[in-house]
């Protein structure tokens, strides 16, 4: 197989998915014909708007095995996550003031939980395992008295990992302690079940699932409570003021059911594909490193480091094949930052344990439910050629040739 | 090579696809190594130098698209300069040269001039040490 100029292959299913175009077919009468407002409870345009949200929501709610009446419809997770955990301490003051979270949580939970840290709260970091996991005698030993929240993501879009979210929350459980689960990466790719689970919050994230981007929901456990943190009307039960995005809810809805019902299918297929991507990079170099769980982890997605070479250079040989991938290189983190102060290694592969030396050459390859074995194959074929041009141009590389350690 | 669409100018994306005087140079002058893998981009610069002129000049990097073109650059630049001339090179010429990089890029051309420097020092002192040599 040749390079293909030709080619669009999307392998940063993490990043976003496409929306479904049987999504985009729901969400298209939302626009002009059914555009009214939840809130005219009175006339025709705005009684059909009421209807069609609670119909989402039930199908949202039919995603994770919740009641209807637990979700509420936000901006997407990020809002989601701030909601589920400044919303939370400010509604249950008298719990106390002590945080925990993971060391691999995505941006909107760790950078909140410092904020808060800033205000006064104590955050613990929950260390992780060179897998990726969270231990549940950890948790139990950062547990105190005055622990007000746990917030601990189920799956890591960076890594793959799954955590063991029903052990970890049983043992919140145990002393009642608030317990939220950002599952914008696994919710609608996997079996997501908030009784089974037993977490008291939830972020789901429709653009993760082939829905669209700017909405979300986070799953309230009845009888929860959250201090809004938008305020305004009454929309979500007074939980999220403002004018419902319902193109959006309605596409979230959409692509919910779609999600749910092809939820076997989709999952052996990208179980397969994984297979085959794992085991044809697999052995093939011996400076390559899998990151993240090897089995419990996300269908589709395949992370790895390696050795010699610059994460965002493989990123854009890959592109310019027509290959779009992710990294948690430095120099591929924030591409319009103001300077290189804006730059920073992943903490996700800081907290597995890669050395940060090594941070730079980290690529993640998530795949979705449209990729095809002949794009992996394609992909395959490609890559060793990227990285034989790029060791070719990488000084650490010729002293590794001359047996010299180019690390020390 | 295709052309996708890239957060770097053409010109960048055309000295990442096909750097120019990559390789090593057997019988250098001077080599000079700048930055490190844990900063995430390193630079090895050769300069074969004869008669205060820079008759050619290559480079090793590992680090991102911007610090292999601007390595590429900078060497394209080098070549047939007087020792006197290539000391006035600057970063800012060579981020220039590839019309212009990203803001939070512009570091990775600093390093490329930070080479560069290294290597005039290196043999600025290597002729200090041969008062004996037959230098015009």
């Amino acid at each position: 197989m040749q390079p293909d100029a030709q080619r669009d292959i999307y392998f940063d299913h993490a990043a976003t998915t496409p929306v479904d175009s049987r999504v985009v077919e729901a969400m298209l009468p939302y626009f002009a014909e059914r555009f009214g407002n939840p809130s005219s409870h009175v006339h025709s345009k705005g009684v059909e708007a009421n209807q069609e949200l609670d119909q989402s929501r039930a199908s949202v709610a039919r995603l994770i095995n919740a009641p209807t009446e637990t979700i509420i419809f936000t901006s997407g997770a990020t809002e989601a996550n701030n909601l589920a955990i400044r919303g939370h301490l400010e509604a249950n003051q008298e719990r106390g003031k002590h945080l925990i979270i993971s060391e691999i949580e995505h941006y909107s939970v760790i950078n909140l939980c410092l904020k808060l840290k800033r205000e006064g709260y104590d955050l613990t970091l929950l260390p992780v395992d060179e897998l990726g996991l969270v231990h549940p005698d950890k948790l139990h030993a950062a547990m105190r008295r005055d622990t007000a929240l746990i917030s601990i993501q189920h799956a890591s879009s960076e890594i793959g990992t799954i955590q063991n979210i029903k052990e970890l929350a049983a043992i919140a459980r145990e002393t009642g302690v608030f317990f939220h689960s950002d599952a914008a990466a696994s919710a609608g790719n996997i079996p997501v079940d908030v009784v089974d689970l037993g977490v008291d919050a939830l972020t789901v994230s429709a653009h993760n699932f082939y829905g669209p981007k700017g909405v979300g929901a986070l799953y309230l456990r009845p009888g929860a409570k959250l201090e809004a943190q938008i305020i305004g009307g009454f929309q979500e039960r007074g939980y999220r003021s403002g004018t419902e995005n319902l193109a959006g809810i309605v596409g979230m809805a959409k692509a919910a059911e779609l999600a749910l019902a092809e939820m076997p299918q989709r999952r052996e297929h990208l179980t397969g594909l994984q297979k085959r991507l794992w085991n044809g990079l697999a052995q093939k170099y011996e400076f390559l490193h899998f990151t993240g769980h090897p089995s419990q982890r996300l269908p589709g997605h395949v992370s790895f480091w390696m050795e010699y070479i610059e994460g965002e250079s493989l990123l854009l040989f890959l592109n310019v094949y027509g290959i779009q991938t992710a990294s948690g290189s430095a120099c591929a983190s924030n591409m319009r930052g103001q300077n290189e102060h804006d730059l920073a290694a992943s903490h996700v592969l800081t907290a597995v344990g890669v050395p940060a030396e090594y941070c730079s050459g980290s690529l993640t390859v998530s795949l979705g439910k449209d990729n095809t074995a002949n794009e992996v194959d394609y992909f395959l074929q490609i890559f060793p050629q990227v990285v034989e041009r790029l060791l070719a141009m990488s000084p650490l590389w010729a002293d590794k040739l001359k047996g010299k350690n180019p690390y020390q | 090579m295709p052309e996708s669409a890239s957060p770097y100018s053409k010109k960048v994306m055309d000295h990442f696809v096909n750097p120019r005087n990559m390789g090593e140079i057997a019988d250098a002058t001077v080599v000079a190594d700048v930055g490190n893998p844990a900063c995430g981009d390193m630079m090895r610069l050769y300069l074969k130098i004869e008669n205060g002129i820079i008759v050619d000049a290559k480079f090793k990097t590992f680090g991102c698209g911007a610090a292999i073109a601007t390595s590429s650059m900078l060497t394209e630049m080098l070549k047939g300069k007087s020792l006197e001339d290539a000391k006035s090179i600057s970063n800012q010429a060579v981020a220039e040269a590839l019309d212009g990089l990203p803001p939070v890029k512009m570091h990775c051309s600093v390093m490329a001039e930070e080479a560069l420097i290294k290597a005039l020092e290196q043999y600025n002192r290597s002729q200090e040490q041969k008062p004996d040599s037959f230098e015009v």
